[in-house]
């Protein structure tokens, strides 16, 4: 897009008024290449921080002789792991299974939605349909978390029941789906529902800003509406569906009150995803341990912090490697 | 906050006529601070409510951090007492010596609640409807060697009820609770064959679903048909109680019958500390009419303040927290026993030896 030649041409007008402006436009340029320069390094600072603070009161527990950092996380297991990695694996395991699942599903209705708002639903369905979408992205969590707990779990157990009955030789549905379904399942349902309004109201944005004569010229070709949306306008906005999905994941990553009002929480590796204590996220973990914790336990919890801000971190790094293309 | 919704609520028991628990005849001002079990949080804040409205230049203020916080906490000093489910330690009891001015810290109890085990089936479960088992019954369906509803051998102590084929779905805590300890001591001693585990906070297994909290419990077992957990007998609400057997009877959890256990239990003898009177809840009794499952919970103080008005307050406040005043007020509040007899005496007698050092 940035090699258009009117793009340059405007360019170079632009360079052309900048050389021939007085001297005070160039200081004006200075101070402002000052501020924008301490707002980009402060947030390298803030970053610096939290990882320092991460680090720092996560050392008690690696600089803890065995035996006793042993106990520590038998204490907070119950007695189900007895040492860091045995006690942060299933938890990442089930940060991510959770996340991913929920963007899964958020992902394609997401797009779909945003698909049918600029394209395909009426002028009077649309205005209603785009103020929905951004209200939902304003919801707290913990309201989530109550309306998923108190509401949808109780609802969805004959739904969930149903799966596994008929798709449970797929070892993923394996049965019986307990009852309550507090499960990984419906988390990230409710997840992907929070999550949903991102994507939604990004991959919209963008889609209204496809270039119109790119469509008209695909239209003009022969396309259906189908092959048009296909050709011209999903390869100009996949990009930015991809930074919007990642947005999204970093969201499911780090829930924890909605995870924590939902989920049956457990240590295991289990893609067992309609079964009760399976699974547990970090961010949900910290936030139920953390006030029985002693200070020993408190620094563990803050070691597995430390492993989902780096999760985060690389999710991050893969979606730039995506876009970056 | 909690504090001011008590006194306006209708629920605080009327200030009686007796006179205003303050020790050492001096009048008794300032602001106290305690935290620890969310147990008591009940019980607290109506004996707060009535505390205040009797000492007018107090303010108190309870935040239920869990046993395991309130006692860390009360053993950096910022707190005037504590509330726990478990009693003190060896090692906190060391600890202690450097918060008191003098002595270590010491236990009594002060609040006596039933655990009711509750379930929710249809047709059966209600306000008042009980189904009959015995521990070792009770110890197989929260092991996950029961898992229906109409199996043999709950039938067989309820022959009068239609027991559906349903599966049954136990609750237990995810977070560390006292309630989760209690519990697991009472199927450990009463049903050593059927439940291996031994008593801890966190739940030992790997059956069912595990909520935080007991209201998180509580609404887990309400969310579905077949459920069936544990949990502090006045939340039941509308859900179906388990009849326990003891000698050969199956009693309901009520706090008179809970009361009957706790004020027959012995008393441990501590090899330190002389002040502490800690319970062994005599799971295993057989008396006529006792309810076995019962949780006690603890106030933790110094036997002698740094702080002269701190050591005042502890003083009075836990005097009348312990006596047939504040026992009632928490009763009427919560629907927990009254402790009474010797046990109450004895909390009363070391609380009494609370030293206010200048």
């Amino acid at each position: 897009m940035t090699t258009n030649p009117p793009d340059r041409q405007q360019r170079q007008q632009a360079e052309d008024v900048a050389l021939a402006a007085p001297r005070h436009a160039y200081r004006a340029d200075a101070i402002f290449h000052g501020v924008a320069l301490a707002c980009g390094i402060s947030i390298l600072v803030v970053l610096g921080a939290v990882v320092l603070f991460l680090v720092a009161r996560a050392w008690p527990i690696f600089a803890l002789p065995g035996s006793q950092s042993k106990a520590v996380f038998e204490s907070l297991s119950g007695g189900k792991a007895h040492g860091f990695w045995q006690y942060v694996g299933p938890l990442v395991f089930g940060t991510v299974v959770i996340a991913a699942l929920a963007l899964l599903i958020a992902f394609f209705v997401a797009v779909g939605v945003a698909l049918f708002i600029t394209f395909y639903a009426p002028r009077r369905l649309a205005t209603p349909l785009n103020y929905a979408v951004d209200l939902l992205a304003a919801i707290p969590s913990v309201i989530y978390g109550l309306w998923g707990g108190l509401v949808l779990v109780p609802a969805m157990h004959p739904f969930w029941d149903a799966v596994s009955r008929y798709l449970g030789w797929i070892p993923l549905f394996a049965g019986p789906a307990a009852n309550p379904p507090r499960t990984v399942a419906s988390v990230a349902v409710v997840l992907a529902v929070m999550i949903m309004p991102i994507i939604t109201s990004m991959t919209r944005d963008l889609f209204a800003q496809a270039p119109r004569l790119n469509e008209e010229a695909a239209l003009a070709l022969g396309a259906t509406k189908w092959e048009m949306i296909r050709l011209a306008v999903l390869p100009f906005a996949k990009s930015g569906i991809v930074s919007a999905s990642m947005l999204a994941l970093g969201r499911a990553l780090g829930e924890t009150m909605a995870v924590m009002m939902i989920l049956s929480p457990g240590l295991t590796y289990s893609w067992h995803i309609l079964q009760a204590s399976k699974s547990q996220t970090i961010a949900a973990n910290i936030a139920a341990q953390y006030p029985e914790a002693n200070s020993m336990g408190v620094s563990a919890l803050i070691a597995t912090g430390l492993v989902l801000f780096v999760i985060t971190f690389v999710v991050n790094l893969a979606a730039r490697r995506i876009t970056a293309k | 906050m909690s504090v001011g919704l008590a006194a306006c609520g209708d629920n605080v028991g009327p200030v009686d006529s007796s006179n205003a628990p303050s020790s050492h005849g001096s009048k008794i001002s300032g602001e106290f601070h305690g935290a620890g079990a969310s147990s008591q949080q009940s019980a607290v804040e109506a004996w707060i409510a009535t505390y205040q409205s009797r000492n007018r230049n107090v303010k108190i203020a309870y935040n239920p951090s869990g046993s395991g916080a309130g006692v860390s906490t009360f053993l950096t000093g910022a707190i005037a007492w504590a509330g726990t489910d478990a009693p003190l330690d060896d090692q906190q009891v060391a600890q202690s010596q450097s918060i008191c001015a003098s002595g270590t810290a010491f236990d009594v109890p002060v609040y006596i609640s039933p655990i009711a085990v509750m379930f929710n089936l249809k047709g059966i479960s209600g306000t008042d409807k009980h189904l009959n088992m015995d521990a070792a019954t009770i110890a197989k369906i929260f092991d996950g060697k029961i898992t229906n509803w109409n199996d043999e051998e709950i039938k067989e102590q309820n022959p009068k009820v239609n027991l559906p084929n349903e599966a049954i779905t136990i609750v237990h805590r995810s977070d560390k609770s006292g309630t989760t300890k209690n519990f697991t001591d009472y199927l450990k001693s009463t049903a050593p064959d059927d439940w291996q585990h031994d008593p801890q906070e966190n739940w030992p297994n790997d059956v069912g679903q595990a909520a935080k909290g007991t209201d998180g419990v509580i609404s887990s077992i309400a969310q579905a048909n077949g459920t069936i957990g544990y949990a502090d007998a006045a939340k039941a609400g509308n859900l179906g109680t388990v009849s326990v057997k003891v000698g050969s009877d199956y009693v309901a959890y009520t706090p008179e019958a809970a009361s009957a256990v706790v004020n027959s239990s012995p008393v441990r003898q501590m090899p330190k500390g002389s002040k502490r009177v800690v319970v062994d809840v005599d799971y295993q009794t057989q008396a006529k009419g006792a309810y076995p499952l019962v949780s006690v919970s603890y106030a933790v103080a110094c036997p002698a303040y740094k702080d002269a008005p701190t050591g005042r307050f502890v003083n009075s406040w836990l005097s009348y927290l312990v006596s047939s005043n504040g026992q009632k007020t928490a009763a009427d509040n919560t629907g927990s026993a009254s402790m009474g007899g010797e046990l109450a005496q004895k909390a009363a007698k070391s609380i009494a030896t609370i030293q206010a050092k200048d």
